[in-house]
């Protein structure tokens, strides 16, 4: 770390601070423009994500339970929703997924990256492919996919276990359920990742790795000591990303509960959670609630993972 | 077979709960989706008004299609929203969001006070429901009314009887069991012949299933009447919901039964490969079967009675079944209680169900046909299942009371019977949770524990 200078304050924008002291007719004028510019967005934005969200809030803010009616309680389902034990059980598991799969997505996509980078002939245009290539495949798609490749009757695994004369193990029992949906996250995402990394590395000057080498660096310690640290704030940007999508893990869990309905219950994850609460058990007020309750959870835990990361990342 | 696209059906949802979710917040408000919708049939008469329907009946193409040209002063508009849970998701979304819920909706009779509490149907007796009242087996007429009040029209039912492979039967030495001891026995005797097949899946997602066998030795879970909303009695773990879980958790330690999920793809090939010699099963289970891919094509089917507890006081009992009831939403609601009434109220529509569809019909004039009786069925070689099983077990039926929320329920049992095949905990425990967790639920949705 200490040895290199990252260009970190490359992608700092350049604050118009003069502009705002002097804010002549002109520039007022181009600023209506501006915003007519970001309208359509502005207007979607609103629509479909700003409007939602307000009215989302207010719900959690009422309680409308089946035998009663509506009424405001204020910060009443927060309360509830921070000492309500499913929920927190939901997130000691979530909590226990980002420990397990951010390292191993991180893992894979650092090394694919690493290697990737090395190459220069076709197989590795066509590997970098084959593993972008789960990314895009629709999530509900590919853990449906996975769903039947850890069925007992369909899936490859009888078989080849077979050869061996072993039994294949449950994919889909309750101490396994675990390891399977970390693969199938890691399967999907590892690509995605591998791609954000290796796009970063390709913007490194090769005339830094031939100074390392003329002092004698060899290809590991370029890789360790050079690559990586001069890629960090995309290391970041990544953790982030499957932080984020770990705290709020839904869509793999809820397809594969279709043919795990024990190993998996209905309240898995705080996401699966909100949704049980909300379609299946009408309670969108608490279900509501949960949803912000998460979104507060994530916030904090990206904050201070940013906070924590504040050198590497170039936000100080 | 429900649940297999919930994620989809899900994420669905979602985005529409978004979008209702912001024409409330903005006050412009979309609605007429419902006049919008385009429908699956086509419309014979465009002068008639419209009911809008949302059915999954197999062939209900069919039926539609009949009854459009029969009438001339109403038509259907129909519109396949999904089966059981999805949509039910639907519907329970458009209630939330006050718009886009069709006139008349299929329900499972089971869900019907988890709608009616949320004032979400119309009571059908103002509408001349009584009136038919006697045309409807009364298990299911039970069934689909809370107190004084009638809430859907009855379709098609579910008793329970015993469908199972003769060929593994007569391989293994096995006599038909008519009680459950037999049924332990018969197990025992399988698993000794050895060629892997076990006498038949308790599956720990069974839901309504395992309410059904719980039922059969004189469990009553719930009390419960839509008249006095607030008050519910619950005793899911009586004695004879003991008795049966213990029975079950037995041949479960001693591996005479598999526990599968229900209603997945593994499942759906075992039932028909041979892995289980027994299904036992609904009056829509042989169409079910029927509709399988992949089955053993040596395969000999038969159908006999449930096997009982005590065959002195036979008890029968039911599995789903469902009914068509009209929503709050509904614009002209008289006339959404006419085709409620008349679309499965009619001989010949009700036949095309019978036929097409294999539902077991709850409308007398065709479930006491001779032809009903007498059908055979190529799939069990010429047997004929209604007469021998299905029709008793539905003449035996007396109806049940379900909860204001049972799919909490359900997937609370889900849980403790997993828990108890997972041997975390015995059947009297795991009943005793799920008592301790349903009465918690209950108190804090309000209601008064009776």
């Amino acid at each position: 770390m200490a040895t290199t200078t990252a260009p970190s304050s490359a992608h700092r924008a350049e604050a118009p601070a003069s502009a705002k002291h002097r804010p002549d007719k002109n520039y007022r004028r181009k600023q209506r423009w501006g915003w007519l510019f970001v309208a359509p967005f502005a207007l979607v934005f609103a629509t479909f994500l700003i409007l939602p969200l307000v009215f989302a809030f207010r719900m959690s803010l009422f309680t409308s339970t089946l035998a009663t009616g509506n009424k405001f309680v204020g910060a009443e389902n927060y309360v509830k929703a921070f000492t309500d034990p499913i929920f927190l059980q939901g997130l000691g598991t979530v909590a226990k997924f980002a420990l397990i799969m951010i390292p191993a997505q991180m893992v894979v996509a650092l090394v694919a990256a690493l290697v990737l980078d090395n190459l220069a002939t076709w197989a590795s245009k066509f590997s970098r492919l084959m593993i972008f290539i789960p990314y895009a495949v629709p999530v509900v798609i590919g853990a449906l996919m996975w769903g039947f490749l850890y069925s007992p009757r369909f899936g490859p695994a009888s078989s080849i276990f077979g050869l061996f004369g072993a039994a294949a193990p449950d994919f889909l029992a309750q101490d396994s359920i675990f390891g399977s949906l970390v693969n199938i996250v890691t399967w999907q995402w590892a690509g995605y990742y591998m791609i954000i990394i290796y796009a970063a590395l390709r913007g490194i000057d090769p005339g830094i790795y031939e100074a390392a080498v003329l002092d004698g660096a060899t290809d590991r310690q370029i890789a360790l000591r050079i690559k990586v640290p001069m890629i960090s704030s995309s290391l970041v940007m990544v953790v982030i990303f499957a932080l984020i999508g770990t705290l709020q893990f839904f869509t793999e869990p809820q397809v594969l509960r279709a043919v795990a309905q024990g190993a998996i219950p209905t309240s898995y994850t705080p996401n699966m959670y909100a949704f049980s609460l909300a379609f299946s058990y009408s309670q969108f007020n608490y279900a509501s609630a949960i949803s912000f309750a998460l979104g507060i959870v994530v916030f904090v835990f990206s904050f201070f993972f940013l906070f924590l990361t504040r050198k590497q990342s170039g936000l100080k | 077979m429900k649940a297999k696209f919930l994620a989809t059906a899900g994420i669905v949802a979602a985005t529409a709960v978004a979008l209702t979710g912001c024409s409330g917040g903005n006050g412009s408000g979309g609605g007429g989706g419902a006049e919008a919708a385009s429908c699956t049939n086509t419309i014979v008469n465009e002068e008639a008004p419209q009911v809008t329907v949302w059915a999954w009946y197999p062939a209900f193409n069919e039926v539609v299609d009949q009854f459009n040209n029969a009438n001339d002063d109403v038509q259907i508009c129909w519109t396949n929203a999904g089966q059981g849970n999805d949509e039910y998701t639907k519907f329970s979304t458009s209630i939330e969001s006050g718009s886009g819920a069709p006139d008349v909706i299929q329900l499972e009779s089971e869900v019907l006070s988890s709608f009616t509490i949320r004032d979400a149907l119309v009571d059908l007796t103002e509408y001349g429901a009584n009136d038919v009242k006697d045309q409807y087996a009364e298990g299911a007429w039970e069934d689909a009314s809370s107190g004084d009040a009638v809430y859907a029209i009855p379709v098609d039912g579910g008793p329970m009887g015993m469908l199972y492979r003769q060929d593994l039967f007569d391989a293994a030495g096995i006599q038909v069991p008519t009680t459950w001891e037999e049924f332990e026995a018969a197990a025992k005797k399988l698993k000794e012949s050895g060629d892997g097949a076990v006498i038949a899946d308790f599956p720990t997602n069974g839901r309504a299933f395992n309410q059904a066998l719980f039922a059969q030795a004189g469990s009553v879970p719930f009390e419960y009447d839509s008249a006095n909303p607030q008050e519910i009695g619950i005793k899911v773990n009586d004695q004879g919901a003991k008795d049966v879980l213990e029975y079950w958790d037995g041949l479960v330690k001693q591996g005479l039964v598999a526990t599968d999920d229900a209603f997945t793809a593994d499942y759906n090939t075992k039932l028909v490969d041979g892995s289980y010699a027994v299904y036992l099963a609904a009056a829509w289970g042989p169409g079910y079967l029927q509709g399988l891919s992949d089955a053993d094509p040596t395969a000999v089917w038969r159908a006999a009675p449930l096997p009982q507890w005590d065959p002195a006081n036979p008890v029968q009992v039911n599995w789903g079944g469902s009914t068509f009831a009209v929503t709050e939403q509904a614009k002209d609601k008289e006339l959404s209680a006419k085709v409620a009434m008349e679309i499965f109220g009619n001989e010949e529509r009700m036949n095309i169900g019978v036929d097409k569809g294999a539902l077991f019909p709850s409308y007398a004039p065709v479930l006491e046909s001779e032809a009903f009786a007498n059908k055979e069925y190529e799939f069990f070689d010429g047997q004929q299942i209604q007469k021998d099983v299905f029709l008793d077990a539905a003449a035996g039926y007396e109806g049940a009371t379900f909860s204001p929320f049972q799919n909490y329920a359900y997937d609370q049992l889900t849980v403790q019977i997993y828990a108890m095949v997972q041997g975390e905990k015995d059947a009297g425990k795991a009943l005793d949770d799920l008592q301790a967790s349903l009465e918690q639920y209950a108190t804090e949705q309000g209601f008064t524990l009776k």
